[in-house]
């Protein structure tokens, strides 16, 4: 531990209490990795508050001593975006929990950043209403998570993702002052640092309240499983469905390695033989769902569906549903390791994209089991591989990347929804110019002028802020003067 | 205000290098009656990043437009040598229909990219002008009725391309709906009115036109604002999915009050959840009709001498009306109020007989009834001027206190550290906090 750390130890225990602050190397190493475990950082040390004015006090002791931090949530993310650093302090977040209101008339809940996704649903739905961002790891994820990332997951191809669904939050800027960004009501005011700060990847600062919005839950919910030959038949209802003007909650296609997986793992009972499996899922007032459903069951009749099953019940529904949900843990089944990728394409791309993932799994020797929003073109390609094998290992990163490729060729991007933490910032320059990242990177020498806040994550080359000639870093004289109005 | 520069053959020549359609500024050219030295007509984002070089070299104030829909609310710029006009930048670059997609210059309008869409069986599910540019839309933040339920431009929209103010041409997002790699630059510069550099280029995701649309409407006489409030709350909490839920109450507190709830989707979907709509609108004591064409006023642009938006949480209606009728009382002022109440938004506008003092009055009242008082839950509302004339400005801030303001300044010192973006337009830089001019060069 670094004479730095250890000076800041008594002042987090003044702040948090002796007994949430953690220095035991063995305790610390639990903190290692998040929910991507080929990167791991053992952090310096490790903090759980329980309150904003403790994250604030947290914040402005690092920012003094010029330690820098990390946000964690539940640690479900993907890639790698709460990994902690080597010398700094990780502030775990899971302390702060607590639904603190419902505002029903609003359509509003006010959270606390360590708060379960899900548990904003639960708390909602004797109101009548839900919290419309699902990412599959819902029931444990925490939604500051969800505001860092901008979380997806299946129904966002309707109801849209975290940032159309984040309107206010309080945050600890690197300097460690608290404000909020964004008054609850969704309409902006100024600048929307709330939309840019949602996303970033906890970069900007820490979130410690957040006023999310709340949805009547659907009147009807109607689920379809269509199965197929191929893929590119599967492909193809879902080309019709969108072209017919329906805008489905989600639309999700497993190929025949993925399926194989989910009826090893949970017997999920899919229509034997299928080479792809198509679930589509319908919502919204029962006058509309009825018509679009009949639409929808013809289309995938159409595009030669060889079995279809219809639920519209949660029992059946969740039967459906249970095979797509249990997927990448379900390849565990099948393969030692394996990596989850998350790349997109525009949808009409999907058909060739896959076929090019099929060809480079043939060449690398390594298979790949598919999974995806297809609505929205969001691969999630799993690449199995033996990570007892280097040379599998390597192939299996290897492939993992030229998959990347292939959808940053069909105008896609690297990431759709599991964010670019330390795990694709080398891609970055693929999709990005020099100029491109060093635009974005203003906004973090905006909020964090130090760099201190999740460093090293996003970008591949961090800017070094004030280098640009004539860049203040100092309040306006003016404005320390007293002579200004800032707003 | 420098026409002198006009004079200035060496700052005209390198403009007119990077930007050769570049006119000397007139009075049929002014921006909120400040007449600009210098107008120039990029053809490409290339050129626009190349004028924006040259004036950045000049050191001149740059004011971007586009159809000049919005650029007469909010703040005169405090200084204008160059005006940006991006609309000969009018093509739809891309309409990729199976993707939901298009990718448009930002000088296209609302129109004529709805006019695009629209052979497809898509739109751009934005309420704005038909002639307001695409840019302008997306600068201004400008939604109507239909924030309800798409949100403003900021929430469809899905890349970027700007110039920055030195120049440097910058994207973010791309053209797939689904995508968190990177800065969201797009949500920076939506609603951002050209302070922060220029927009170029953008994409959106798009929706399909709907088969069928309604409009359920329920009158609430004046003594019944609490049925209206009430009308308000169960149109846009139900499970019917409707586009919009807006307010009319023109001419203040002695007249009716209008709820007005838009549906749409197939036609028997249609007849059926607006009959429920208007059930719920008739339930809440309004006398309710279903209609196929919108009712009056529906969806146009507040005006007036003074356009003010209040913004609030949906439960506090009941008391922002109050607010906007003692304010108005307070200052012996009648505002119509109108706006998207479903989704937490009124406009109240004060017609052209009111006075400034009247006007500033209003504002300062309903800023002490609405969103003032920020609780450890945070401020849930806000009163923003709009419009209104310089004097009004001048005594009431265009945006009272909001939350983050250091931060925004930080970050309007990052993307423009000469603070020459359409300077004064936010009140922050309109209060006498301009860095001063630099210095002018020997032939000034």
């Amino acid at each position: 531990m670094t004479a730095t750390i250890q000076a800041l130890v008594p002042r987090m225990r003044d702040i948090c209490g002796a007994g949430n602050v953690i220095t035991d190397p063995l305790e610390r190493r639990t903190y290692e990795c998040d929910g991507l475990t080929a990167h791991r950082c053992v952090p310096a040390l490790v903090v759980l508050p329980s309150s904003a004015a403790e994250v604030s006090a947290i914040v402005a002791a690092c920012a003094q001593a010029g330690v820098p931090f990390v946000a964690r949530g539940s640690g479900t993310g993907l890639s790698g975006g709460a990994m902690p650093h080597q010398d700094g302090v990780l502030v775990v977040m899971s302390r702060m929990r607590k639904i603190l209101e419902i505002d029903p008339v609003s359509r509003r809940a006010v959270v606390e950043p360590g708060a379960t996704n899900l548990s904003v649903s639960k708390a909602a739905a004797p109101f009548g209403l839900f919290y419309a961002p699902d990412p599959s790891s819902q029931v444990v994820c925490s939604v500051g998570g969800n505001v860092a990332e901008n979380s997806g997951g299946a129904h966002c191809l309707k109801h849209g993702f975290t940032v159309h669904h984040v309107m206010g939050l309080e945050i600890v800027t690197p300097s460690g002052e608290l404000t909020w960004l964004g008054d609850g009501t969704g309409v902006t005011a100024g600048y929307d640092l709330l939309g840019a700060f949602t996303g970033s990847e906890g970069t900007l600062g820490i979130v410690t309240k957040i006023v999310v919005k709340l949805m009547p839950l659907p009147e009807v919910v109607h689920t379809l499983l269509a199965a197929y030959a191929t893929t590119s038949e599967g492909g193809r209802a879902v080309s019709d469905i969108i072209a017919a003007g329906i805008v489905p909650a989600a639309i999700e296609m497993m190929d025949a390695l993925s399926i194989e997986a989910a009826e090893a793992a949970v017997r999920c009972n899919y229509p034997a033989g299928a080479g792809a499996v198509l679930i589509v899922e319908l919502d919204g007032p029962a006058a509309e769902v009825e018509a679009e459903l009949t639409t929808a069951r013809a289309l995938c009749e159409g595009a030669g569906a060889t079995e279809i099953r219809a639920a519209d019940d949660p029992a059946e529904r969740a039967v459906i549903w249970a095979g797509r949900k249990s997927a990448f843990a379900a390849v565990g089944r099948i393969s030692p390791a394996f990596i989850v990728q998350d790349g997109v394409v525009p949808r009409t791309s999907l058909g060739a994209v896959l076929a090019k993932i099929a060809s480079l799994s043939e060449e690398a020797g390594v298979r790949v089991a598919n999974v995806f929003h297809a609505g929205d073109g969001n691969l999630h390609p799993l690449v199995l591989y033996d990570d007892a094998s280097p040379a599998e290992t390597i192939a299996a990163e290897e492939l993992s990347g030229a998959i990347l490729d292939a959808c940053l060729e069909h105008g896609g991007s690297i990431t759709g929804e599991h964010g670019v933490g330390v795990d694709k910032s080398r891609y970055m320059p693929k999709m990005f110019d020099a100029d491109d990242l060093d635009t974005m990177q203003l906004v973090r020498c905006a909020f964090d002028p130090a760099s201190l806040c999740n460093p090293g994550k996003v970008f591949p080359t961090p800017r070094l802020c004030g280098e640009v000639p004539g860049h203040r870093r100092a309040p306006h004289p003016a404005v320390a003067a007293g002579q200004a109005e800032i707003f | 205000m420098d026409t002198e520069r006009s004079m200035v053959p060496a700052v005209r020549s390198a403009l007119a290098a990077a930007c050769p359609l570049l006119w000397d500024g007139s009075a049929s050219k002014a921006v909120a009656g400040i007449v600009p030295s210098f107008v120039a007509s990029p053809a490409s984002t290339e050129e626009a990043s190349a004028l924006l070089r040259a004036a950045a070299a000049a050191g001149l104030a740059v004011v971007p437009r586009g159809a000049g829909t919005g650029l007469s609310w909010g703040s005169p710029p405090s200084s204008c040598d160059l005006v940006v006009d991006l609309r000969l930048m009018d093509r739809v670059i891309e309409h990729a229909a199976g993707d939901l997609v298009a990718r448009v210059q930002a000088g296209v309008t609302i129109g004529q990219l709805a006019t695009v869409l629209a052979s497809a069986g898509q739109q751009l599910a934005v309420d704005a002008p038909e002639d307001a540019t695409v840019g302008g839309v997306v600068a201004t933040g400008t939604a109507g009725p239909r924030r309800f339920r798409y949100g403003a431009p900021r929430d469809l929209l899905i890349g970027l391309t700007v110039v920055r103010a030195d120049g440097v041409i910058a994207h973010s997002g791309g053209k797939v709906v689904k995508n968190v790699a990177g800065y969201d630059l797009g949500k920076l510069f939506s609603g951002s009115q050209g302070t922060l550099g220029l927009i170029t280029e953008a994409t959106f995701r798009l929706h399909p036109l709907p088969a069928a649309v309604a409009w359920v409407t329920g009158e609430f006489g004046p003594s019944d604002r609490a049925g209206a409030v009430a009308a308000v709350a169960a149109a846009a909490g139900s499970a019917l999915v409707p586009s919009a839920v807006e307010l009319d109450w023109p001419g203040g507190s002695q007249r009716a009050l209008r709820v007005g709830v838009l549906v749409e989707g197939t036609s028997s979907g249609v007849a059926e959840r607006a009959k429920q709509l208007s059930e719920l609108l008739a339930a809440a004591g309004g006398a309710a009709a279903v209609a196929d064409v919108p009712p009056a006023r529906w969806g146009q642009l507040p005006s007036g001498s003074a356009v003010i938006r209040v913004s609030f949480w949906v439960s506090s209606l009941g008391s922002v009306l109050e607010a906007l009728a003692s304010a108005g009382a307070d200052a012996g002022v009648r505002p119509a109020v109108s706006g998207p109440a479903g989704a937490g938004a009124l406009y109240a506008c004060l017609d052209r007989t009111t006075s400034d003092d009247a006007a500033a009055r209003f504002v300062t009242v309903l800023r002490e009834r609405i969103g003032s008082d920020p609780s450890s839950l945070g401020a849930r509302g806000s009163v923003i001027v709009l419009a209104a004339s310089a004097p009004v400005l001048e005594t009431v801030s265009a945006t009272g206190t909001i939350p983050g303001a250091a931060l925004m300044r930080a970050v309007k010192d990052q993307f423009d550290p000469g603070h020459r973006m359409f300077p004064g337009r936010f009140a922050v830089l309109s209060r006498g906090d301009d860095p001063p001019r630099p210095p002018r060069g020997k032939d000034d």
